[in-house]
């Protein structure tokens, strides 16, 4: 048993099955990658798990509770981090502002009308918010402008943002896309470093196979909303259904 | 049945007016991606073409009267319009006469100057920026503008009649078989609705049937895809803008005969626009035209006494919580595309 | 102190002096020199300078933290002097009862307007807003206001007054000589001033004034707290992402929803404070366009900022007081060193800005401040202090800029 189930999800826009019958167990403390090509469903699948699209038909099981209808910060709190295509950060604060709030939400929940007493004298957030800076090696970018980082920083803030949550789950939507070489590698080993040091289970979505197959243990290839093949990454590299569907065409 | 259509024809003066000022805002967020307050102001400025004109044409000279003479005996000064004397009393009387219609030839011209200058001057330095600073912008223009012709107008409102021919009522009911005085109509709100019918067909026919209009339409369904085609979207859309501030405009000058304009009257009927705007769909034209009658007509059947008897004040209200209720249960409204500025 | 940094103390402690010796600073001509008429310290006006400058700062903080453009604030202005007025018929004229009643009233009507509004956002918020506010302008003008009706509230055209036969159950309904109590504090009358000639200089201390600035500082040091709290911080996470937000396990609705009642709140004050000046209240005060002079006086003292709205409710209603004032005569009497056409030339082009036309100064300044300057007051300053310092700097051989804080 995973701890993200996804049993028999199916979708239709109109007259298009974006997703026709998916099963997928996402296994504890492993990294486990989405691949497929353009259209074959994957951001469908991703808005399924964030509770953004409900599907027509199945089940999206996280730790034992359905995750489907339940609004983003619900899902947020069950233990599900979402890093996005494009980082999603707070551009007009500060690094470690950015850095609070995550940690205000997962001290205080979805509200608190904490409005008298001064962000300074919140010790704990703020030393806490220090230490995540730190392992992002981030310390000295603190008091920048967010939204003045190269993409490859604000990639690596949004992600210690995730962290500094403790989630159970880390869902990461293309990671790397549209980032310069370095900046990826970067956030490779950035990734490989949580994975080793961390317990955390961790589900990406992605198009790069090089990315997929130094990160994954496990990978789902996903054609015409549909999973092909779900294996380790030497099987799915050799694996004939897999070159046709895929690497055949993206080479 | 009678008192139905007559709530219906009592909606139509003003429903007009909401919906080619609400046809422009649309065409002008639909095609530009801005939020234009200062749409009322064009409105207004149409208005006050109308009054300029009839007051250039009464500019008179004095002329002594031979035949009469005040009580002291000495020949008495009267003031004839230099446009009588040239074209005589009858032809140049009823130039005067009709000086409303006539105001729609002088303030095309100046209409489309307008909005020509507006959207170069101003406008296109907005596109990129937030739509609050947008809203922002024309607010203060609308001031401006608004303070521009309170300067040379005053602050009262002038009365412009409608020619002689279409003064009064008639009984509208009965030619269409009713009761004699059932339906007892004025003939210039006909002759607005009329009007305001040829213009928004002349707009929807524009757009459909030019080259021009299916750039236009194309481009605000994708002006991203559009402008890769190479054709230069951004003049045509300046041109949208002129279209736009005449259409305002030319509701403008035909409103006067209905209420005497006065320097805030674009600001009045600004916030209802916008309301039906939002009611008909942000960006849909043919929403905009509906649910500015539709609105029309609601605001017109809610001032009937037995429903102001059930809930006093109703008809102060109506168009706003229907807004209200379309933004909440519909927020793209009646008819406008999904994905158009629903958040 | 009062749990504030250095930077804010100091900010608090500057406004303080400044408002208390208001009187002063705001006389600077003596009473008989030709520039006596850009005096502005006369109680009526001082009083405008604070009462607005807490709608403004009321209204900072949803417009400066959240971003949600309100086109409505004015709605709640009105609905916070309404409530006052009530207070002085019913109870008494004591002004603490009045003003509790109008914030308590105007937040309750934000929780409704904000409750649905906030369901939308952009531009659809400002026009729901605005629909709310010309409904509530609708209503007090017509239904609401009608005399002859059993739930006349507001009074309609004439607008809501004191009259002596009003019950005013803890005081009286007419003083001794007949007349109408006036509003105190107990006891202090709002309408009293002391007037102190000092040589050629006059000066007025009014205890309505000073009411309303303490109670603009108390204010003013609320909103500092708020800014500064972590959930001013949260409130600004709200402007920047919405979606991280969510994402990030908060809920962004009850956020905005709380700025949107306290800023409500914040309008209530004033209104109900206008009230406690001048005890009327009157439907134009809700109109739309009274939340746009809220919107003008944030954006043109810098959105966002703690001292911007305070500055721009000041400057605005400065210039509303001095332009509309000077008159052809006072031009003639600038410019008579000039030679006589030239003299009624200038004039005649600076006279459509004057007068009753200083609304087309205020639209122009608006419109200009928006294109070059959408920081405002705040961010002019900030250029101009950065232009000096890197002069400066450019001396030490150090280009550094530094982005300036609030």
């Amino acid at each position: 048993m995973g701890i993200l189930e996804v049993k028999g999800v199916g979708k239709r826009f109109g007259g298009l099955q974006a997703l026709g019958d998916v099963n997928l167990s996402v296994q504890e403390n492993t990294c486990h990658a989405i691949i497929g090509p353009n259209g074959a469903g994957k951001s469908t699948l991703l808005n399924c798990l964030i509770g953004k699209l409900i599907p027509d038909t199945g089940s999206v099981m996280f730790d034992g509770q359905s995750v489907l209808g339940r609004k983003p910060f619900e899902i947020n709190q069950m233990g599900i981090s979402r890093v996005f295509q494009t980082p999603e950060i707070f551009g007009d604060l500060s690094v470690l502002e950015n850095m609070m709030i995550p940690i205000f939400a997962a001290r205080d929940g979805a509200f608190e009308l904490n409005a008298f007493s001064s962000v300074s004298s919140q010790k704990d957030v703020i030393e806490r918010a220090e230490k995540v800076l730190e392992e992002m090696n981030m310390a000295d970018k603190r008091h920048m402008n967010a939204a003045s980082m190269s993409r490859g920083d604000k990639r690596r803030l949004e992600i210690g943002m995730c962290l500094s949550q403790e989630p159970r789950l880390l869902l990461l939507d293309e990671p790397t896309a549209g980032m310069a070489r370095a900046d990826t590698n970067n956030t490779i080993d950035l990734l490989k470093e949580i994975k080793e040091e961390r317990d955390i289970t961790i589900a990406i979505i992605e198009h790069d196979m090089h990315v997929v197959f130094s990160l994954a243990d496990r990978i789902t290839v996903l054609a015409q909303g549909t999973p092909l093949v779900e294996d380790t990454p030497e099987k799915i590299k050799g694996h004939p259904k897999v070159r046709e569907a895929y690497l055949g065409e993206s080479a | 049945m009678d008192a139905i259509l007559l709530q219906i024809l009592n909606g139509l003066d003003k429903g007009s007016a909401y919906a080619l000022i609400a046809l422009g805002l649309t065409l002008i967020f639909g095609t530009l991606g801005v939020v234009n307050f200062a749409h009322g102001a064009l409105f207004m400025i149409g208005a006050f073409c109308a009054v300029t004109l009839s007051k250039i044409l009464t500019i008179s000279k004095e002329v002594v009267d031979p035949t009469k003479t005040d009580f002291l005996g000495n020949p008495l000064k009267v003031k004839v319009p230099y446009i009588e004397s040239w074209f005589g009393e009858s032809f140049g009387g009823a130039i005067i006469d009709w000086s409303v219609p006539l105001a729609i030839l002088f303030a095309i011209p100046i209409m489309l100057f307008v909005g020509y200058a507006m959207e170069r001057g101003l406008i296109k330095h907005f596109y990129k920026r937030p739509h609050a600073d947008q809203i922002l912008v024309t607010f203060g223009l609308a001031i401006v503008l608004q303070e521009v012709v309170k300067y040379f107008y005053g602050a009262n409102p002038i009365p412009t009649p409608a020619p002689e021919a279409f003064k009064g009522s008639f009984d509208f009911g009965a030619m269409l078989g009713f009761e004699a005085n059932a339906i007892i109509y004025p003939y210039w709100r006909m002759v607005y609705f009329l009007f305001a019918g040829v213009i928004i067909a002349g707009v929807f026919a524009f757009l459909q049937f030019t080259t021009f209009g299916m750039v236009v339409r194309a481009g605000m369904a994708d002006r991203e895809t559009v402008g890769l085609l190479g054709i230069n979207i951004d003049r045509r859309f300046t041109i949208m803008f002129g279209l736009a501030a005449a259409v305002a405009g030319l509701a403008g000058v035909m409103y006067t005969p209905i209420n005497s304009p006065n320097y805030h009257m674009g600001m009045d009927f600004l916030v209802l626009s916008f309301v039906v705007v939002v009611v008909g769909g942000m960006g849909s034209l043919p929403g905009a035209v509906a649910a500015g009658f539709l609105l029309g007509i609601l605001e017109a059947f809610a001032s009937m006494n037995w429903i102001k008897d059930i809930i006093p004040g109703i008809d102060q209200i109506i168009i706003y919580l229907v807004a209200i209720v379309i933004l909440l249960t519909r927020p793209r409204g009646l008819m406008g595309r999904k994905g158009v500025m629903e958040d | 102190m009062f749990g504030l940094d250095k930077k804010d103390t100091s900010l608090l402690m500057i406004v303080a002096v400044l408002t208390m010796f208001a009187p002063f600073i705001l006389n600077p001509f003596p009473t008989d020199s030709g520039l006596a008429q850009f005096n502005a310290g006369y109680p009526d006006l001082m009083q405008r300078f604070v009462i607005f400058g807490i709608f403004a700062i009321g209204f900072n903080i949803l417009f400066g933290l959240t971003g949600y453009l309100s086109f409505g604030h004015a709605a709640f202005l009105g609905i916070g002097s309404y409530s006052a007025v009530w207070m002085f018929k019913l109870l008494s004229m004591n002004i603490i009862p009045a003003i509790i009643l109008s914030v308590i009233v105007s937040g309750l009507f934000a929780v409704v307007i904000g409750y649905v509004s906030l369901r939308r956002s952009g531009i659809y918020f400002s026009i729901l807003t605005l629909a709310f506010a010309q409904m509530c302008y609708n209503m007090a003008y017509s239904v609401l206001g009608n005399p002859a009706s059993s739930y006349n509230l507001t009074n309609g055209e004439t607008g809501l007054q004191l009259l002596l036969d009003d019950p005013r159950v803890l005081g009286v309904s007419a003083t001794a000589d007949g007349s109408i109590p006036v509003t105190n504090l107990f006891g202090l009358e709002m309408r009293g001033s002391e007037t102190i000639e000092m040589g050629a200089w006059s000066f007025s201390f009014s205890a309505g004034y000073y009411v309303s600035a303490i109670i603009m500082l108390l204010s003013f040091y609320i909103a500092i707290r708020v800014f500064r709290s972590p959930f001013g911080m949260m409130l600004r996470a709200v402007k920047c992402n919405q979606n991280r937000m969510n994402f990030t396990g908060l809920s962004t609705r009850p956020y905005t929803l709380a700025a949107f009642v306290i800023s409500g709140m914040y309008a209530g004050l004033a209104g109900g404070l206008m009230a406690c000046m001048d005890p009327l209240a009157g439907a134009e005060r809700m109109q739309w366009t009274a939340s746009g002079e809220v919107v003008l006086m944030t954006i043109l003292g810098g959105a966002g900022t703690l001292i911007g709205p305070v500055l721009g409710a000041g400057a605005i209603k400065y210039m509303e007081n001095i332009f509309s004032k000077i008159n052809d005569t006072v031009l003639h009497g600038w410019f008579s060193f000039l030679p006589d056409g030239l003299e009624d030339f200038v004039v005649f082009v600076i006279h459509p800005f004057v007068g009753k036309g200083w609304h087309l100064t205020l639209g122009l300044v608006f419109m200009a401040v928006v294109i070059f300057l959408p920081g405002g007051l705040v961010e002019g300053g900030q250029r101009i202090m950065n232009l000096i310092k890197r002069r400066k700097k450019s001396d030490d051989d150090a280009a550094e800029t530094q982005p300036a804080a609030e």
